[in-house]
C-alpha cells in the first residue's frame, strides 16, 4: 500500500517529514488508523469477557446463599425456589479428583518419559500425537467413554468412572504437555552432578528432576484441573443428571456442577431454572478462580529460582 | 502412586532382575522407572488408537446397515444424507466464527507484541487468556441471556438492508440462528489464536523491526514489514487450532442454536435464519438422550466423522507449527 521500500532512503539526519509531503501523510493517517484499529481489537475482546463476568457475578450472586449451597434437589417440583447445588458440587468434585488421579500419573511419567528417556522414533510419535489429541472434541471423549463401556458392561450402563475416564482423555495431554515444560526448566548441571556422584538414573530422576520441578508439577496439575472441571457436554453424555447425592463411583449417573447448570437452564430456561443455572454457574467459575489461585500461590511461593 | 498405573510393568521385568540385583547399583529401580515412563508414553497412544477403534466399532452397525434399520431414528433419512447436512453446519459455524476470531486476533496480538507499552503488555495477555478459563456451559448462557436479545436488532436491520444478497437473507426473532452460535464460538476461540499468534510475533527478530525502523518506516510499517511476515504461517497454524475448538465445541451451539427439525436435509447459506443449521456435536447432546441401539450408533457415526475432521485439522496445524519451528532461526 505505502511502498516504503521503493523510496529513495532519506539521508540519515533528515527525519521523514510526516506533515508537508502527500506521501508522508497519508503514511502517518494509515499509521494512525491501524493503532486505532489494533485497540480497537483488544477493547472489543473486553466487550464478551466484561459482560459475562457481571452477567454471572450479578444473576448468579443473588442465587448464592447457604441455602443453595447446601442442598440439593430433591423433592423439588415446578416453580418452587428451592433446590440447590450440594450434590453437583460434590458429583464434580468426585468425578474430577477420580480423573486426576488416572491422569497426573499418566501424563507425569509421561513426560518423564519424553525429557529423560525418550529420543528415538516413539518419543516424536509421542510428542505428535500427544499435540493431536489437545485438539480432540470433548463431546468426542465422552462418546468414547460411552462406547467403551457399552462394549465393556453393556449399552445402559452410566455411572462417575466414565466421566471421569472421558475426562482423563482430555486431560492427560494437558498435564504432559505442561510437565514436560516444567520439566524441562531444570538445569542439566543438576543431572549431571548427580551422575558425577554416582547415583543412579531414576534416583536422580526422582531426588533431582522432580524435587526440583515440584512446584511447577503441581501447578501443572492444578491448572490442568481447572481446564477440565468445567467440562459440560463429556459429563452430559455420561453421568447426565440427578437430584441427589451419589458416592457411587461406579453404579448410576452423578449430578455435576457444569450438568447441572445446562439441565435447569434446558428445563425452564424464562423461571427459576436460569436463576439456578446462573447460581451454579458462579459456584463453578469461583471454583476455578480458587484453583488458579492456588496454582499461581503455589508457583510463586515455591517455585526454582531459575524462574 | 506408581502401582496404580502400569501394575504389569515391574511383574514383567522385576523377577529375572532380582537375582541380579547387587551386580549394578539402582539397576532394578532404572528398569522399572524407565518402564513405568515408556509404558505412560504409550498407553497414551493406545488410549488415543482406543479412542479412533472403540468409535468405528460402534459405528459400524449404523454404517453396514440398510437405512430401513434406523429409518425410525433418523426419519427414513440415509446415512450419508443424516449427516450431510451436520457436518455442513459444523463446517459453517467455524468458518464464521474464524472470519470474526482470526482479525481481531491478530490485532490484539499485535496490540500486545507490537503496541502497549511494556508494563502493559503483561496484563492484557492476562486477560485475553482469562477467556480460555470460561466453561462453555458460561458461554451458553452468555449467548443465550445477553447475547441473542442484543444481537437480534442488528441481524434485523443487516437483513433487510441487505437481504438482497441470499446470504443474509430471512432473518426471523428470536436470533437463535448460526451467526449468534457462531459469534460465541469466536469469542471461545479467540484466547488459542491470540495466545500462539503473540509468541510468534514475540519471536520476530530484534534486527528485522530495527531495519524498518531504520529506514524510517512508522510503526503500522513495521508491523506489515517485519513482523506480519515473520508470523503468517504461525498464525495460519493458529486459526487452524481455533478452527479445530470451534468444530468440535458443544455447550455454546446446543444453548443457542435453533435446529432444524430432525429429518429434514437442509444445506442453507443463509446465515441469519433461524432452523435451518445444526451441528454434530450439539446434535449428539440433543439426540444422545431419547436415542437406544442402531439410534446411538448413528450418533457415533457422526462423531466418528467429527473426530477424523479435527484430527484432519489439528495434523496440518501442528505440521505447520513442526515445520515452521524446523526451519525458523528463531530458536
Amino acid at each position: 500500500m505505502t511502498a516504503v521500500t521503493d523510496r529513495p532512503v532519506p539521508a540519515p539526519d533528515v527525519a521523514p517529514n510526516f506533515t508537508t509531503s502527500p506521501s508522508g501523510r497519508r503514511r502517518k493517517r494509515t499509521n494512525a488508523i491501524m493503532a486505532t484499529l489494533v485497540t480497537l481489537a483488544f477493547l472489543i475482546a473486553l466487550v464478551p469477557l466484561i459482560s459475562l463476568l457481571t452477567e454471572v457475578v450479578i444473576r448468579g450472586g443473588s442465587m448464592l446463599t447457604w441455602q443453595f449451597i447446601s442442598t440439593d434437589m430433591t423433592g423439588v417440583f415446578g416453580d418452587s425456589p428451592d433446590g440447590g447445588v450440594r450434590h453437583a458440587i460434590l458429583g464434580t468434585l468426585q468425578i474430577t479428583g477420580l480423573a486426576t488421579l488416572i491422569s497426573a500419573p499418566i501424563g507425569l511419567f509421561a513426560a518423564v518419559y519424553l525429557v529423560e528417556y525418550g529420543h528415538g522414533r516413539l518419543a516424536k510419535t509421542l510428542t505428535f500425537f500427544v499435540d493431536v489429541m489437545t485438539g480432540i472434541p470433548s463431546i468426542v471423549a465422552g462418546l468414547f467413554a460411552v462406547a467403551l463401556f457399552a462394549i465393556l458392561i453393556g449399552p445402559a450402563y452410566r455411572s462417575g468412572v466414565m466421566g471421569a475416564i472421558a475426562l482423563s482423555v482430555l486431560m492427560i495431554p494437558v498435564v504432559v504437555r505442561s510437565c514436560e515444560e516444567m520439566l524441562k526448566l531444570v538445569p542439566n548441571e543438576l543431572r549431571e552432578a548427580s551422575y558425577a556422584l554416582g547415583v543412579p538414573k531414576y534416583l536422580t530422576i526422582i531426588k533431582v528432576v522432580l524435587r526440583t520441578s515440584l512446584a511447577g508439577i503441581v501447578t501443572s496439575i492444578v491448572l490442568a484441573i481447572a481446564r477440565v472441571i468445567g467440562e459440560t457436554a463429556p459429563l452430559l453424555l455420561t453421568v447426565g443428571i440427578v437430584t441427589s447425592m451419589n458416592t457411587s463411583m461406579l453404579d448410576g449417573r452423578v449430578a455435576t456442577l457444569p450438568v447441572f447448570a445446562y439441565s435447569q437452564y434446558s428445563q425452564d430456561a424464562l423461571g427459576v431454572g436460569a436463576d439456578r443455572a446462573w447460581g451454579a454457574a458462579l459456584v463453578l467459575i469461583l471454583i476455578i478462580m480458587i484453583l488458579n489461585l492456588v496454582a499461581r500461590f503455589i508457583s510463586s511461593r515455591f517455585s526454582i529460582a531459575e524462574k | 502412586m506408581s502401582t496404580d498405573v502400569t501394575p504389569e510393568a515391574p511383574g514383567a521385568e522385576g523377577r529375572p532382575l532380582a537375582s541380579r540385583r547387587g551386580t549394578t547399583p539402582g539397576r532394578f529401580g532404572n528398569r522399572l522407572f524407565a518402564g513405568l515412563s515408556t509404558a505412560s508414553g504409550i498407553l497414551i497412544l493406545v488410549t488415543l488408537a482406543a479412542v479412533a477403534i472403540f468409535l468405528v466399532r460402534e459405528a459400524l452397525p449404523a454404517i453396514t446397515a440398510s437405512p430401513a434399520a434406523y429409518a425410525d431414528f433418523t426419519r427414513d433419512l440415509n446415512l450419508g444424507q443424516y449427516i450431510g447436512p451436520l457436518v455442513f453446519g459444523t463446517v459453517l459455524a467455524a468458518l464464521i466464527a474464524l472470519v470474526i476470531a482470526v482479525p481481531l486476533s491478530i490485532g490484539i496480538a499485535l496490540f500486545i507484541a507490537h503496541y502497549a507499552p511494556k508494563r502493559l503488555s503483561g496484563p492484557v495477555a492476562y486477560v485475553v487468556d482469562l477467556l480460555a478459563a470460561i466453561p462453555s456451559v458460561v458461554y451458553g448462557l452468555w449467548g443465550f441471556f445477553w447475547l441473542v436479545p442484543k444481537i437480534g436488532p442488528i441481524m434485523d436491520w443487516i437483513s433487510q438492508k441487505l437481504g438482497f444478497i441470499p446470504i443474509f437473507a430471512d432473518y426471523a426473532p428470536p436470533a437463535k440462528n448460526v451467526t449468534s452460535a457462531a459469534i460465541v464460538l469466536a469469542v471461545m476461540i479467540l484466547p488459542i489464536i491470540t495466545a500462539v499468534s503473540r509468541e510468534v510475533f514475540l519471536q520476530t527478530p530484534r534486527l528485522h523491526i530495527e531495519a524498518s525502523l531504520a529506514l524510517g518506516a512508522t510503526r503500522w510499517e513495521v508491523a506489515r514489514q517485519a513482523i506480519l511476515p515473520f508470523g503468517r504461517s504461525g498464525v495460519i497454524s493458529a486459526s487452524m487450532l481455533g478452527l479445530g475448538r470451534a468444530l468440535g465445541e458443544t455447550m455454546a451451539v446446543l444453548m443457542i442454536l435453533a435446529p432444524f427439525a430432525r429429518g429434514t436435509e437442509v444445506y442453507s447459506i443463509k446465515i441469519l435464519a433461524s432452523a435451518e443449521h445444526q451441528t454434530i456435536a450439539a446434535n449428539i447432546a440433543q439426540q444422545i438422550r431419547e436415542a437406544h441401539g442402531m439410534g446411538v450408533s448413528v450418533l457415533i457415526a457422526s462423531g466418528l466423522a467429527l473426530f477424523a475432521i479435527t484430527l484432519v485439522v489439528n495434523m496440518a496445524a501442528r505440521w505447520i507449527v513442526a515445520r515452521r519451528a524446523a526451519f525458523s532461526g528463531a530458536n
